[in-house]
């Protein structure tokens, strides 16, 4: 009799147990940011008042989705992102009760197309990444599909190797702002995709965005460690990737400068460097007061010691904000100023 | 009459020495097969081993700290909860400068504090809060180097002139080169790796946190797909009656087995956490849904040993007056449990190897504690491996090794159990 009641009674009691207050904050959201959030996090946690907080690392959009779903401590409290957040994601969010985000940018990450230190630096503009990498370009007026092999087809000062780019596939945020800062740049340096551009905004992106699909880009996945491996062992490959694995890996792989800029800390920090984009973190206001430690948390993450120059961040490869824009987002951030966009 | 004899024709004898050599192609082919499955395995667990072995092994510096009461104890109170707050990071810079005074710009003094570990300032802290006696004292604390410093005395990294092209800058190699040539860089085996919780720094990250999730969540799991699937089995075999019905239930049970795993995580989204509200991340509901992955393993292999008991023993039970149910458990479910267990272990260590379900319900994160109960936050071995492989610190490939190391010892031991149980228990009929 015994046994026949205990097992129900375990699974009742099981899935009974409520979603009980939480005491730590939980974030969500980019694996771009996801390397400073954690440090953060941990330093956060090392202080001892608050518990660590928990971060997920679930792509952009897919934190915003969960960020969006509404109040409540079954919802997380922060998301991380590697782009802003857009209108419709607003939208989505205010549709289910989240009206009051607070947003935080807290630096930059340059995407770098990096090679072998074995094989001989180059540099490239955004025109000749756009030739080299777009499924169809421009020739004599018509678009054609791609017709280069090697990077000396493109321009004969570049070495004739073959053309070979290992990146991330198209459901990674890094694969996104690639195409929006390198392809959509290199393809307005182009006078007829220019041309094309004042017209028809639609044709235009549907042209600067593809990327070519006969080999030459090769999508390595999500794990940009593997790219790394594959560059050293492939020295006329290029890789993409963001900053922190090139900071991390200087030793084995160099950054092919672009528009004769190399990416270096200092130069994507002072904007120089042209394939950069800016980092967020997105802050339920409704939660503040509600989970422990959000504000502080919010501070900490601001704070100079680890956003700014010399901050544990920037050893993470995090390129902090201008010192000014830093005092401003702390001020912003302290008052918790909702967004409005 | 020889000549006459078909079998010793000469036609014969070269049919046979055919009929030989293809015999002997034949095996060939299989020794072949065999051989390069021992040889991949050998490599993979041969590169697995040799880039996991440093992992579990790090390097430590003697440092002399001198334990300035006006830095930790200005009030001279003794409070605990005063002496944990003081500035530790302070005297071990301090204690790195007196060790190297010619580190005097800025910068130089950055990279001194950076060849130990973000970490070591706690183990003053750890060491003051044990013994506040000692305040005033001047001691010597083993801490940890930092992960780029241990790379270094491992031959994994090389310093640079201008501190551009590495992590190591020249100057940083010379002070951890002299420190060497003191006698106080030690290479020990890494307790702390077994015993940690994630960190973002490699020589403070650990396994235990995630070590911990995974016997929570295989607890939960063992709880409820043993006992559920062995009912099912039990009464699919020996109670329900042989029809249309039966059929479709086991056709489905076969087909359950065949699902992709990460179907199991977006049932256990939709269902333990949108719909009963259960916590992100939690054992609980990793238990639950590795128990909905692993209950048709458990049913299929119930189920073929409770056949294979043979039916005399139940006719016999039968015949000197048992009941249908005391035979079952007292003759047919003893004689079958053998297999059973077989059957759930290999289960539990697939179970244990999943990662894929798990990203949907929120196991794939970065957390610090150690998990404390059934509800709070936590990881697993494998999710711990996935996560550590991303990471971008050099380190971390060590560490990635290392615990992949420490899951397939689990595996391993789990998997001996189940041949042990089997030939130690399993009999013949």
């Amino acid at each position: 009799m015994l046994r026949q009641l205990l097992i129900p009674a375990c699974l009742f009691g099981l899935l009974a147990s409520p979603a009980s207050a939480r005491d730590q904050i939980r974030i969500v959201g980019s694996s771009t940011v996801f390397p400073f959030a954690t440090a953060t996090a941990e330093q956060f946690g090392r202080l001892g008042t608050f518990k660590t907080p928990v971060v997920e690392s679930t792509g952009s959009g897919g934190g915003l989705k969960l960020f969006c779903a509404g109040v409540g401590l079954s919802h997380p409290d922060i998301t991380n992102s590697s782009r802003r957040i857009k209108s419709s994601e607003v939208d989505l969010c205010a549709s289910n009760g989240v009206d009051e985000i607070v947003e935080v940018k807290i630096g930059f990450d340059g995407i770098v197309l990096a090679s072998s230190r074995k094989a001989a630096p180059v540099d490239l503009t955004l025109e000749q990444v756009f030739r080299a990498l777009a499924k169809e370009i421009p020739v004599d007026g018509k678009l054609v599909p791609n017709p280069y092999t090697t990077w000396a087809d493109i321009d004969a000062s570049l070495p004739a190797r073959k053309i070979e780019v290992l990146g991330p596939p198209p459901t990674s945020g890094t694969r996104d702002a690639f195409v929006e800062l390198a392809m959509e740049g290199g393809a307005k340096a182009i006078p007829m995709l220019a041309d094309l551009r004042k017209q028809d905004k639609k044709a235009f992106k549907a042209v600067a965005h593809s990327i070519r699909e006969d080999g030459a880009y090769v999508e390595a996945g999500e794990n940009d460690n593997l790219i790394v491996q594959k560059l050293e062992a492939n020295p006329d490959a290029f890789g993409i990737f963001g900053f922190s694995f090139l900071d991390q890996n200087a030793d084995k792989v160099q950054g092919a400068k672009v528009g004769g800029v190399s990416p270096t800390f200092e130069a994507i920090a002072a904007g120089d460097y042209s394939v950069s984009r800016s980092l967020y973190f997105y802050v339920k206001k409704a939660h503040v007061g509600v989970v422990p430690g959000v504000q502080e948390f919010v501070a900490e993450f601001t704070s100079e010691k680890a956003a700014g120059d010399d901050g544990y961040l920037a050893d993470k490869g995090l390129i902090p904000l201008p010192e000014a824009q830093r005092e401003k987002v702390r001020e912003d951030s302290a008052g918790l100023a909702p967004l409005s966009l | 009459m020889s000549e006459g004899n078909l079998h010793l024709s000469e036609r014969a004898a070269r049919n046979l020495r055919k009929r030989h050599r293809a015999e002997r192609r034949f095996r060939a082919y299989g020794m072949t097969a065999v051989a390069l499955a021992m040889v991949t395995l050998v490599l993979l667990l041969g590169s697995i081993l040799w880039r996991g072995w440093p992992g579990f092994f790090q390097h430590t510096v003697l440092l002399d700290v001198a334990l300035d009461p006006e830095v930790i104890d200005p009030e001279g109170s003794r409070n605990p909860d005063r002496l944990a707050q003081a500035d530790f990071l302070g005297l071990l810079k301090t204690s790195l400068r007196e060790q190297f005074p010619e580190a005097t710009s800025r910068r130089e003094r950055r990279e001194l504090t950076r060849i130990v570990s973000a970490g070591a300032d706690l183990e003053i802290r750890r060491l003051v809060l044990e013994s506040p006696g000692r305040i005033g004292e001047r001691v010597g604390i083993e801490v940890l180097l930092s992960d780029d410093a241990d790379l270094y005395f491992k031959g994994q990294l090389d310093p640079s002139e201008d501190g551009a092209t590495g992590r190591l800058s020249s100057r940083q190699a010379g002070w951890l080169d002299s420190l060497e040539a003191e006698g106080r860089v030690e290479n020990r085996f890494h307790t702390r790796f077994f015993q940690a919780g994630d960190s973002r720094e490699p020589e403070l990250a650990g396994i235990g946190g995630a070590a911990v999730g995974s016997l929570l969540t295989l607890a939960i799991t063992l709880l409820l797909s043993f006992p559920v699937g062995v009912a099912a089995a039990v009464y699919l075999e020996e109670f329900a009656p042989k029809g249309r019905w039966t059929d479709f239930i086991e056709v489905n049970i076969n087909n359950l087995a065949a699902v992709p795993s990460i179907v199991f995580g977006l049932l256990g989204l939709a269902v333990f956490l949108n719909f009963f509200g259960l916590p992100r991340s939690a054992p609980v509901v990793g238990g639950l849904v590795l128990s909905l992955m692993t209950l048709p393993t458990i049913i299929i292999a119930s189920r073929s040993s409770i056949a294979a008991v043979p039916p005399s023993i139940r006719e016999a039970a039968l015949g000197v007056g048992a009941s249908k149910h005391q035979v079952v458990l007292h003759h047919v479910l003893p004689l079958a449990l053998p297999g059973i267990l077989t059957g759930t272990i290999i289960g539990m260590s697939r179970a244990l190897g999943e990662t894929a379900p798990l990203l949907m319900i929120g196991m794939v994160a970065f957390i610090v504690d150690v998990p404390t109960g059934f509800t709070s936050p936590s990881t697993l071995l494998p999710v711990q491996v996935f996560l550590w492989a991303d990471s971008p610190e050099r380190a971390f490939v060590a560490k990635t090794s290392a615990a992949i190391v420490v899951l397939l010892t689990f595996l391993v031991a789990m998997n001996l159990a189940a041949v042990l149980l089997r030939s130690r228990f399993e009999q013949r009929w």
